[in-house]
């Protein structure tokens, strides 16, 4: 804090002038509240480091302290949406931390419409979430730790979200891989665990090679790292700057970044994966918050993507929907043969993240945005229900489930208010942002665009899938007889209250960006510095959503059909295990078989014990080689006496005591031939050199 | 006063004290070790406080000149470039010192080596006269041999052997440059010989001739690095030397060889380091990945560690032949980064060994939930080592990228990989070692760090932490150093730096 505060007085004021910069809408500088912004990435940096150190002092082991800060977060989100509501704020203060030649390393904090929504996201639902899981952690061994580095999660996530750089959100985007790795491995007893947690940080990290170089690369072209100075080359336009240039190779590299963090095929392996880590981890990290933060970087770089002629980035567009799109369907597919309760949300979540990620592709900022706002408080909420659902019957497995809308009545209800929001059903809020995204692929389609069509089939399929196995999974878990053996019960209220909280969010969250009835949603996401080109307004198409509608309550009736009887529930199950493409499904498409012995294995096997064998054998073999080669020329040269230094090292030896024995057996005059003959060599080079 | 003079001889002197206790109290020779490894770190504050950060030539020079015909002298100086590897060696000394508990078997021998090993290190990176950097660079030769052959584990001898001849073997080319350059150096001068560092700087070197004394002193240098494919005594000497010479080893040492490059190579032979530069950043490149791969099947966590510092080192030499600023300056700061992480790395390897005189990794599991803290610092330092953004490792990393980038794109994507690899090698060594349940009896009842072990670490978890966060203090007293260098470079050979961003002519770069 010293240092923060010696460097406090410097801070450089960039304040966006309005009118121009602002893309047509008049933005603010937000004034004091924007100005002291830092305190929400800060105070949950520092307080981790509290809650280890004397969290276990505290009455509540720590809780208060993580949740006290989420709560001050969310306030202050809530502080900065309402101002910027009343009047669109756009402004960033950075302050530099170092400078590497001509390069500038600023940490700072931006203060706009899109950051502001994650400000709230992060500080609302997680402090949601951090209510619901002192319930749910209770008892824990390392309950303390646990809210250390949950807080310290919701820091680099902060991080991440208020970044005015690729540098500073590089660190944000480690830092969250940090916290999202020592989460997943909370109950590190047990190797499986921790093997989830290793292939989360490892697979981001190949993500992340991408992100570095992307980074690199725009910093090369942009001559600094800072997205304002990125997004002002975009806003000029000029097609023979260098990031116009290089622009194809940063925005695809930046992608591959994006799609480690966002789960998004074929790096998605390690979302379901992380699903090792507990319910509320689940919940706001691997759901709501930290996944989305490939969606973010793409919104924050949003018109560098865009570029309609091409330049820019504008050529890895298409690559995105389509990425995007490949995930949304197929990996939604792979919810239906999970058993797991977790999995199938966590499957469902990275579909999910495609339909965002297909959205920002297609060039549907807002819709893009909006689904990402929506999802977190509902699938958040579904999470946190299945947490409540695991915490009464002892078990992840829905073959554990079953009849549990009696003994748990509250989550029930809302877990149904979840799926509807998820499954996108009229008015519930995913109705709306899905549905602006489909509408936006299609009109992307009809733009003349092939891959929009394609996607936009797969996101009407996604439609049907999303129904199906959310149907599916409600029939299993809440519907029949109860199938378990522990003694289901509803839980306590600190953990039904913020079940309450999301699914109020879930049910009418969607009319904060209806279009034709009401769009602040789409105000306060256009509050930026720079415009965002020109991008297709949101529009419902009621058409769309009618067919949308009826492709979900098809899905939702065969679920019913399927699963929700009780009686022959095995047999129906059989029946539903279709020859083919079950089995695929089971196996996750092999994907996973593929990089586990396809790549993981062979490096971590044979391709370093090779490298390992032409280490010891060939080279070190050389070495060795020479040694004896050495000892038999120094034979040749004994004349050298070595009784002075001998001497020497005995008379040492005398000194050291005990050594003494060892030190005269090695040395016993080799070190000095070996120099003798050095020394000679050093002569003939001495001349050679001099000679030339 | 002669600050640095009085820098080089303290730990001299302390050696001195040290030798001179009484073999009957020999309780005292721990606690005065350590005493006397604090004043060169005073000295060394003092020296930090008072350097000038915008001056790119070389401050508190000394000169006494021995002998006017042979132009020898006691010639020292600190620039940018050299400034924080003191710094790096005053703050790992005593704290490795402190960290020698468990030597019992000739205590004062090992201290008063330690203490020489200092001072030959100090004198390597502040002399400003050949012959004096190179008296330095063998001195240090003489007590690391002791340290490894005395003290080391069960293959100590074939170790110390192998160290003691492969740099030798380096040294000799080394030394046959040296002359080579004092004699040349004399002839424009009208004396027989000069070996004042600024004299050889300004000799005017035929292209031949520079690539040849580029090639002895690149030898040299590159055997201490270590460089692929001269690397294999490295993990010989780390699995055999005690704790406090493989920390000094990994921390110091292997830095002569990184400042040698920059110091000698590249300032002197700027023609034959444009030459060369491919070839060294290919090295440096394949000592990444190589260093990476086989560090991953090591069962021995020091030798994995010591693999470990293979590929790090081949991100300094790809970074300092990118020859650029940020490159080189980068390389400098991982440097240092290097000797902190994998200093502590090796200590808490050592104060692991202390417990169960084993460090191999399947003797392990679990261990976590006996040792807490430690596997707390650990996974810290694991971190800090692969890189983690926000702490040290980090800023050198991906300044080297970014340095790197603009002149050799390839390189520096080959280079990532070693970044993922360095997350594979330390997180799977991890998992073994401390999660899990235990499964060894032996270790059901291991005791957590105590006070003296935290003391020692507790110093160096700040300052990689400091150097991730604000690295600015350091960058900006590196980087005029590092221009100058630069601009030598380019003013002799034409060769102009890459600029700070990537080429636009039609059909430069990767991309275009």
């Amino acid at each position: 804090m010293g240092i923060l505060a010696a460097i406090l007085p410097s801070v450089t004021l960039l304040l966006a002038a309005g009118g121009e910069e602002g893309g047509g809408v008049h933005v603010s500088d937000g004034g004091a509240l924007a100005q002291w912004a830092w305190l929400i990435v800060v105070v949950p940096l520092v307080v981790p480091f509290l809650i280890v150190f004397f969290g276990k002092r505290l009455p509540f082991g720590g809780w208060e302290l993580a949740v006290g800060t989420l709560a001050f977060i969310g306030l202050y989100g809530t502080a900065l949406l309402l101002q910027n509501a009343a009047n669109p704020i756009a402004t960033e203060f950075t302050v530099e931390v170092a400078r590497i030649g001509s390069y500038a390393i600023e940490w700072g904090w931006v203060v706009d419409g899109l950051s502001i929504m994650m400000y709230f996201l992060v500080g609302v639902v997680g402090f949601l979430v951090f209510v619901y899981a002192k319930g749910y952690m209770e008892g824990d061994i390392r309950f303390t730790w646990f809210f250390a580095s949950f807080t310290l999660f919701a820091g680099g996530m902060l991080v991440l979200v208020s970044s005015p750089n690729l540098i500073q959100l590089i660190v944000g985007w480690e830092l969250v891989g940090l916290a999202s790795y020592l989460l997943i491995g909370h109950y590190w007893e047990d190797h499986a665990n921790v093997d989830a947690a290793n292939k989360a940080f490892m697979t981001n990290k190949v993500a992340d090679a991408g992100l570095f170089i992307g980074a690199i690369i725009m910093a090369l072209s942009v001559g600094s790292f800072s997205f304002h100075d990125a997004l002002a080359v975009v806003a000029e336009g000029d097609a023979g700057s260098r990031l116009a240039v290089f622009g194809f190779w940063a925005g695809l590299a930046l992608f591959v970044g994006a799609m480690g963090k966002s789960a998004q095929f074929p790096l998605h392996v390690w979302l379901p994966d992380a699903m090792a880590g507990p319910t509320p981890v689940s919940a706001l990290m691997h759901a709501a918050t930290m996944v989305t933060a490939g969606v973010y970087l793409l919104g924050r770089l949003f018109p560098f993507y865009l570029d309609h002629a091409g330049i820019f980035a504008g050529g890895v567009r298409p690559i995105i929907m389509v990425i995007g799109g490949i995930t949304l369907f197929f990996m939604g597919l792979l919810a239906f043969v999970q058993n797991d309760i977790k999995k199938v949300l966590a499957y469902s979540t990275v579909s999910q993240l495609g339909y965002m990620v297909a959205a920002m592709g297609a060039g549907a900022y807002t819709a893009g945005l909006f689904h990402l706002f929506t999802h977190a408080f509902f699938k958040a909420l579904l999470f946190l229900g299945a947490g409540s659902v695991i915490h009464a019957v002892h078990s992840n497995d829905m073959s554990d489930m079953g009849g549990l809308r009696t003994y748990m009545p509250k989550t029930f209800w809302t877990f149904v208010v979840g799926t509807l929001a998820l499954i996108g059903l009229f008015p519930f809020a995913g109705f709306w942002s899905k549905d602006e995204i489909i509408a936006s692929l299609y009109a992307a389609g009809q733009d003349g665009s092939g891959a929009a069509w394609f996607v936009f089939a797969l996101a009407v399929g996604g439609s049907f899938v999303t129904a199906f196995y959310m149907g599916r999974a409600v029939f299993l878990t809440f519907f029949g007889e109860y199938k378990g053996h522990a003694h289901p019960h509803e839980s306590p209220t600190t953990m039904t209250a913020p079940l309450v909280g999301l699914a109020v969010m879930a049910a009418v969250g969607g009319f904060l960006n209806a279009p034709g009835i009401a769009t602040p949603f789409t105000e306060w996401l256009a509050a930026r510095r720079f415009p965002m080109g020109d991008h297709h307004a949101e529009a419902v198409n009621w058409g769309l959503a009618g067919l949308v509608t009826l492709v979900l309550l098809v899905a939702v009736f065969l679920a019913y059909r399927i699963f929700a009887p009780d009686a022959e529930t095995q047999a129906d199950r059989d029946r539903f295990e279709i020859p083919v493409l079950y089995p695929i499904l089971r196996r996750l498409y092999y994907l996973d078989d593929l990089y586990l012995d396809g790549v993981v294995r062979p490096i971590m096997g044979p391709v370093a014990r090779l490298v390992l064998w032409v280490d010891m054998v060939v080279v070190d073999g050389i070495v060795n080689g020479a040694g004896v080669l050495a000892r038999a020329l120094s034979r040749a040269v004994r004349g050298v006496d070595a009784r002075v230094v001998d001497g020497f090292y005995d008379g040492l030896a005398a000194t050291t005591g005990g050594g003494g024995s060892v030190l005269r057996l090695f040395f016993t005059g080799k070190v000095q031939q070996y120099a003798a003959l050095g020394f000679a060599g050093v002569v003939v080079l001495a001349v050679v050199f001099v000679v030339f | 006063m002669a600050p640095l003079t009085l820098l080089v001889a303290l730990p001299l002197l302390g050696a001195l004290a040290v030798a001179a206790v009484p073999r009957r109290r020999p309780e005292v020779i721990f606690p005065l070790a350590i005493a006397v490894s604090l004043p060169p770190l005073a000295v060394v504050l003092w020296i930090l406080a008072s350097f000038e950060p915008g001056d790119p030539g070389f401050q508190l020079v000394e000169s006494v000149r021995w002998s006017a015909e042979l132009g020898i002298g006691w010639r020292l100086g600190i620039d940018g470039i050299s400034l924080f590897l003191v710094v790096l060696t005053t703050v790992l000394m005593p704290l490795a010192i402190a960290a020698s508990k468990s030597i019992v078997e000739g205590r004062k021998a090992y201290m008063v080596s330690m203490l020489v090993l200092e001072t030959g290190l100090l004198g390597v990176f502040v002399a400003l006269d050949l012959v004096v950097f190179f008296a330095f660079f063998e001195i240090v030769l003489v007590p690391m041999y002791l340290l490894i052959g005395l003290w080391g584990s069960e293959r100590r001898r074939y170790a110390a052997m192998k160290f003691v001849l492969y740099t030798a073997i380096g040294s000799a080319f080394l030394l046959a440059g040296i002359l080579a350059l004092g004699l040349a150096a004399g002839e424009a001068g009208g004396a027989l010989a000069s070996f004042d560092f600024r004299d050889v700087a300004a000799l005017d070197l035929s292209v031949g001739a520079q690539r040849w004394l580029f090639v002895a002193f690149a030898l040299a240098f590159a055997i201490k690095v270590p460089v692929f494919p001269l690397h294999t005594w490295l993990p010989d000497a780390h699995t055999e030397a005690p704790t406090a010479g493989s920390v000094v080893l990994a921390g110091v040492l292997l830095k002569m060889g990184t400042y040698g490059l920059v110091r000698f190579n590249l300032t002197l032979f700027p023609q034959a380091s444009v030459d060369f530069a491919g070839i060294m950043v290919a090295l440096g490149v394949v000592g990444i990945v190589y260093g990476a791969a086989v560090a991953i099947v090591q069962p021995d966590v020091k030798r994995l560690v010591a693999y470990s510092s293979i590929s790090h080192l081949g991100f300094v030499v790809l970074g300092t032949f990118a020859l650029t600023v940020q490159g080189i300056g980068g390389g400098i700061f991982l440097g240092v980064s290097h000797g902190l992480t994998t200093g502590a790395l090796f200590l808490l390897i050592g104060m692991l060994y202390d417990r169960r005189h084993t460090r191999r990794i399947d003797a392990f599991g679990g261990i976590a939930s006996v040792m807490p803290v430690y596997a707390g610092v650990f996974l810290f330092m694991a971190f800090a080592s692969a890189g983690l953004p926000a702490l040290s490792g980090f800023v050198g990393e991906f300044t080297v990228l970014l340095g790197s980038f603009p002149s050799y794109p390839a390189a520096a994507i080959a280079a990532g990989s070693g970044v993922v690899l360095a997350a594979v090698y330390l997180l799977w060594a991890y998992e073994r070692i401390f999660t899990g349940p235990v499964t060894e009896p032996e270790n059901e009842a291991l005791d957590d760090l105590d006070g003296r072990e935290l003391a020692i670490l507790v110093p160096l978890v700040a300052l990689v932490l400091v150097l991730g966060l604000y690295p600015r203090p350091v960058l900006d007293r590196i980087e005029p150093a590092v221009s100058a260098v630069l601009e030598r470079i380019e003013a002799e050979t034409g060769h102009v730096a890459p600029a700070p961003a990537l080429e636009l002519h039609v059909g430069g770069g990767e991309e275009g």
